[in-house]
């Protein structure tokens, strides 16, 4: 049948075969402009590694520190030229840790009950306060720690032991800050794994329990450990809330009722002062600046391999 | 146009009702049950999937369910082990008794349902685990308390898996082909001694000769174990099956029981036309 249609059928004028080359400029324009997107943020991120790098160079060039003294130093006094920041990064460590243990049970928790146990209504609600969580500005989280949670573990541990400015209450309203960083990370990996995972738990007999913990969790392992990772990142970058409420000089102490200052806190109070540039406390704080870079960096690199190392492909 | 108009033969309306079909193996079947449902209907919120089946399973035996896309076959699978739970939308009325006892009684826990009926699914789903942990983390989580090795050996063995990956047992269950982790998952099912295995087409993600080997294997397990197993491949009910259960539907998509008997009858001799139209490939 169609044989004789075509052969009936009257030739028909195709307009002329053309497989040139055509010029689309709006492609190169739109594959520039993203480019240039692109490279921007590169540079930017260049030219802040530069110009900690420089500013860095003039302090340990200023001849009145080198670098071992800067990394094994127990004072941070740039009054009398002592620039340990041994105090300063102790203080770091204590309040990202306290933080750390507050945000990584609780995050981990609410990311098992999100994806695993609340009904879709529940999820419904909770996600969306947990987002707004994640929207508070620092300085909120600031007072909340000077205003609320000093108060509180003063009455509960006792005005003497506690100091006003102290580094628990900032630690834990930085873990309070970080849960919804975690939480949304974390949940966002354990909803990755495929039901078919959940199916073949729930089929030999193993109850949700069973199943979230053993079988889901394991899976997710590498988006959970990226999600601590980029948590204690944030934790060792939070600048804000230590900066009202852990206290306004260096001190060395691992007591976390005593108030110290850390990294971030430090700079914050330096440069909020009149220094005139180049002297030597200026470029002081582009060294701790440099130093709490490098740990990010490190942690960014560690939670990179983490990720590949322990990535568990389930499908 | 008019080869459309030949084809389309008008359909014999002989209606024969569900449960006279379930009534002729009944009869032919002496002793009790594997395990038998009795006007289950399964919904999805207001979507009736499954319509008014009853079904008994013999014991020893494999049964096919075999119907079109969209049947409900695997809904109706899914009921005997109480997998539907997993759907909050799901819905069961009716009745599935195991040992006497309904599995959708009040005081029932699905998950002790799901510990004697095991559950092998489409796509295989081993863990993200090693093979020897594969093998054991059910039997672990059903309290198995005796030697590992050799339960994981043993189901390795039954399911014919073992001298493919005796010198691999710590490997990923993934770095497995497609066949074999089917297989891994069968034996993972087998070490928590279930009674019943339900097999939700084990072979449709397979080629053809994983394929022959999970059927083979079938024919052996069920020596031990009662199998359940959906398929849209006829050639493999036929194959594999004792009893062949044919589900339909109509236009409100409700899955229904047309016919439920010896295999060898479905397959040659069936008594409802719309088997025969389906078994010999005219729809579906």
């Amino acid at each position: 049948m169609q044989t004789t249609l075509k052969t009936t059928a009257a030739p028909i004028d195709l307009p002329q075969l053309d497989l040139h080359k055509r010029r689309r400029p709006h492609e190169i324009i739109i594959q520039a402009f993203l480019f240039a997107c692109g490279i921007i943020s590169i540079f930017v991120t260049l030219g802040i590694v530069f110009v900690l790098f420089q500013e860095s160079l003039r302090f340990f060039g200023s001849g009145e520190v080198n670098l071992i003294e800067f990394l094994t130093g127990t004072t941070w006094q740039p009054a009398i030229g002592e620039f340990g920041i041994l105090p300063l990064f102790l203080s770091t460590i204590i309040t990202s840790l306290i933080g750390m243990l507050v945000a990584l049970p609780l995050g981990l928790a609410v990311a098992i009950y999100l994806s695993e146990y609340a009904s879709p209504r529940a999820r419904g609600i909770l996600k969306p306060i947990l987002e707004v969580l994640a929207g508070i500005p620092t300085v909120v989280y600031g007072y909340f720690a000077l205003t609320f949670m000093t108060p509180l573990l003063r009455s509960l541990f006792g005005a003497d032991t506690v100091q006003i400015y102290n580094m628990a209450s900032g630690g834990i309203v930085i873990g309070i800050l970080i849960i919804p960083l975690i939480a949304s990370m974390s949940e966002d990996a354990l909803s990755a794994v495929p039901r078919s995972l959940r199916e073949g738990a729930y089929g030999l007999g193993a109850t949700k329990l069973e199943t979230s913990l053993k079988i889901v969790v394991p899976a997710a392992l590498s988006g959970i450990s990226a999600a601590v990772i980029v948590g204690i990142s944030r934790a060792v970058g939070e600048t804000m809330v230590v900066a009202l409420s852990v206290g306004a000089g260096p001190k060395l102490t691992f007591n976390p009722f005593e108030s110290a200052e850390t990294m971030t806190g430090h700079i914050v109070r330096i440069s909020g002062g009149d220094l005139s540039y180049d002297s030597i406390d200026y470029n002081s704080i582009f060294s701790i600046a440099l130093f709490l870079f490098v740990i990010t960096f490190l942690l960014n690199l560690i939670s990179r391999f983490v990720v590949q190392r322990f990535r568990e492909v389930y499908d | 146009m008019s080869t459309f108009e030949l084809s389309a033969q008008p359909r014999e309306q002989t209606m024969m009702r569900e449960t006279e079909a379930v009534a002729a193996v009944a009869a032919g079947a002496a002793g009790t049950f594997a395990i038998e449902a009795t006007d289950v209907n399964i919904f999805y919120g207001q979507f009736r999937a499954v319509k008014d089946v009853s079904l008994q399973i013999q014991k020893n035996k494999i049964t096919a369910l075999i119907g079109p896309s969209g049947c409900g076959k695997s809904t109706m699978l899914r009921a005997f082990n109480r997998m539907n739970d997993l759907v909050s939308t799901a819905r069961i009325a009716g009745e599935v008794l195991f040992h006497g006892r309904n599995l959708y009684a009040r005081e029932v826990d699905p998950v002790e349902v799901r510990r004697k009926i095991g559950m092998v699914f489409q796509k295989p789903n081993p863990f993200p685990k090693s093979i020897y942990e594969n093998v054991l983390w059910g039997a672990k989580i059903n309290g198995f308390k005796g030697k590992a090795d050799d339960l994981v050996e043993q189901s390795l063995r039954q399911a014919a898996l073992w001298d493919e990956v005796k010198d691999k047992l710590k490997q990923s269950g993934l770095s497995l082909s497609g066949g074999q982790q089917q297989r891994l998952c069968i034996a993972r099912t087998i070490a928590t001694r279930p009674e019943i295995i339900l097999m939700d087409e084990p072979c449709s993600a397979l080629d053809p000769i994983a394929t022959l080997k999970i059927e083979d294997l079938m024919r052996e397990l069920v020596e031990k174990y009662t199998i359940i197993i959906v398929t849209h491949n006829m050639q493999q009910a036929a194959r594999v099956s004792d009893y062949t259960a044919f589900f339909n539907m109509e236009q409100d998509r409700a899955g229904y029981l047309v016919e439920y008997d010896d295999t060898k009858k479905i397959f040659t001799n069936p008594k409802d036309q719309r088997t025969e139209d389906y078994v010999t490939g005219r729809f579906g």
